[in-house]
């Protein structure tokens, strides 16, 4: 390709970029998982750690149990194997680490003749890369559960080289069908095929185009991940923790940051394949560059409408804070009314300075990235909620109910759903 | 099929009548897709709910916000005093000896007014050992103990002297 995008620096910025973004998802997870699942069962979730008064709504908890973990006793039981052990956590975050590379976070930016791909790896195999990474996966749950020399830890393990196993066959097979439909391998591709119309208004999403595809591209993540219902590697009624049941301090917050680093990498990629990517619904690249000023001006009018709504609500919420609190945390409802206010401050004064601005020539690129990756980062955690959701909705399955699941179920249909929509390729081409 | 005999007679019911009755499920329930989407609401409505209104949770914010306890609750016990502000207990041991859990101890001195036999110069609680059952309460001719301070949840403590309630602290409550 050309120079620019080939660059030693570019490639490393590329890469500490996929290598980031699901870091810096994390707290976010961690607190969305903690505070879904207080409100689905009527409690309130953590709220009491604060710094100078500020709790944001239990997010400081997130950092508490940071501290809490890097600063506990680094346990080496006695019995286990002292190599493996020390490998199964710090594997499972490089793999976990290593997958989200490949997702396009916006469309391929472009700065005078050249271009620069965002996205870590620019592979022609694309989507094969999570599929051949992730299986490495199953390897540190392995090596953690044997490595224990633990009988929990090795069922676990066991379970997980099942489940695992059993559940990529599903899912490499329920995203042939939207290979075959959009021609590629390439997730870029894959994205920019989505950004176009079916039938003049429905865009071309993957969950239009394979609704099968996705619910069993869905299912699958879901059993990748090991969470509820298919978390049988570490379920605490029957194996303790399964394969991190000798794990503390550190290593355990590696396995734990694993699982949650799967979790926006599975969402990442179904929202690649059936959700349109960083696809702003009915705007394509071209069109989001054309029309820089009117982007801008929707999203400095979210700014705007953001701060309407949530200034009064924070008012009325300091008043409760500072009737019944006597120390620093009587003060964070006033602290949000500030910031909410000086946002939407600056989105207003940002309104009435755009018509008389000239943009610069980069701007429009940028605006478009900017959409672009905000559209991205809201559908991934969309569909990171709904991991969590289903996960404290669902009770979990029973090992033969699991297999049933993945090899009599799963996989049959996702044949039938190549089978339909190569037929379907074969007599109405692609054009439809 | 297993069932106790005795069990089948009391019931008037013959072993040959008996008979597996596996719980229905429709065809769509066994799809087991809209069960899912049925529980996801579930949890989807409660989220919501909580979501928007917070002050309708049930929890209350202990330490900031007091829970007010019903009327006649059986709280941390207190004294009660005379018009002239002495103690109206005189000592008498009905207490402690009602008490199931042995958790009250009073030492007793001569009293000063002459109509009243004794007073108490120690009158100690140990909230390690109460069972808050009330019989003190009730044993009392004197009506000089009361369980009516409505608390109960600040029963917290680093040490064990923290449990133990002395006279001052039954008499100030």
């Amino acid at each position: 390709m050309d120079s620019l995008n080939q660059h030693p620096a570019i490639i490393a910025g590329r890469l500490l970029l996929g290598w980031m973004v699901p870091l810096a998802f994390l707290p976010l997870m961690i607190w969305f998982e903690r505070k879904m699942s207080a409100f689905m069962q009527d409690r309130t979730g953590p709220n009491r750690a604060a710094i100078l008064g500020m709790r944001l709504g239990g997010v400081i908890h997130t950092l508490a149990d940071v501290l809490k973990l890097l600063s506990k006793e680094d346990v080496v039981p006695t019995q286990v194997h002292p190599l493996y052990y020390r490998l199964g956590p710090f594997v499972a975050i490089f793999v976990a680490q290593l997958l989200f590379v490949i997702v396009p976070l916006t469309d391929t930016l472009r700065l005078g003749q050249d271009e620069i791909a965002m996205q870590g790896l620019q592979l022609d195999i694309g989507i094969l890369w999570p599929l051949a990474v992730g299986a490495l996966m199953v390897y540190s749950i392995v090596l953690a559960g044997w490595a224990s020399n633990n009988k929990f830890g090795t069922l676990g393990g066991l379970r997980a080289a099942a489940q695992m196993v059993s559940y990529e066959v599903a899912l490499g097979l329920s995203i042939m069908g939207a290979v075959m439909i959009y021609g590629t391998l390439d997730l870029n591709t894959i994205v920019r095929e989505q950004g176009q119309l079916l039938w003049g208004f429905l865009p071309r999403w993957g969950i239009v185009m394979q609704p099968l595809g996705f619910l069993l591209f869905l299912v699958a993540a879901f059993a990748e991940t090991n969470r509820t219902p298919f978390d049988l590697p570490e379920r605490d009624s029957e194996i303790v923790a399964g394969y991190h049941t000798e794990y503390s301090a550190v290593r355990f917050a590696f396995f734990f940051m694993a699982e949650y680093i799967h979790i926006v990498v599975a969402s990442g990629l179904v929202v690649t394949l059936f959700l349109g990517g960083w696809q702003v619904p009915w705007l394509d690249t071209a069109a989001l560059r054309a029309q820089a000023k009117p982007v801008l001006a929707v999203m400095l009018g979210g700014l705007v409408l953001a701060g309407i709504v949530i200034v009064p609500a924070a008012l009325r919420w300091s008043r409760t804070l500072r009737q019944h609190y006597t120390d620093a945390r009587r003060h964070e409802g006033r602290v949000w009314v500030v910031l909410m206010g000086g946002a939407a401050t600056i989105g207003a004064a940002g309104l009435a300075l755009l018509p008389g601005l000239a943009l610069p020539e980069w701007a429009p690129v940028a605006v478009a990235a900017l959409a672009q990756i905000s559209a991205f980062i809201a559908k991934v955690l969309l569909v990171a909620l709904t991991f969590i959701w289903v996960r404290w909705t669902l009770p979990s399955f029973r090992y033969d109910q699991l297999m049933r699941l993945g090899w009599k179920q799963l996989m049959p249909l996702a044949l039938v759903n190549i089978t339909v929509t190569g037929f379907w390729l074969l007599l109405f081409g692609k054009g439809s | 099929m297993a069932v106790d005999p005795a069990l089948l007679a009391r019931l008037n019911v013959k072993p040959e009548e008996l008979r597996v009755v596996r719980a229905q499920t429709s065809f769509l329930q066994s799809l087991y897709i809209l069960e899912v989407v049925r529980g996801l609401a579930v949890t989807l409505r409660h989220l919501l709910r909580n979501l928007v209104r917070q002050s309708a949770m049930p929890t209350s914010q202990f330490p900031e916000v007091q829970r007010v306890l019903p009327e006649g609750f059986r709280g941390r016990h207190r004294l009660t005093v005379k018009d002239d502000g002495t103690p109206r207990c005189v000592a008498c041991m009905m207490c402690p000896t009602a008490c199931p859990a042995d958790c009250i101890h009073i030492e007793a001195a001569e009293s000063p007014d002459p109509s009243v036999e004794k007073v108490p110069v120690r009158f100690e609680i140990d909230l390690m050992r109460c069972i808050f059952c009330g019989f003190c309460v009730e044993a009392c001719p004197k009506d000089a103990i009361r369980m009516d301070t409505g608390r109960f949840f600040d029963l917290a403590g680093t040490h064990r002297e923290d449990f133990v309630l002395t006279m001052d602290r039954l008499l100030n409550d």
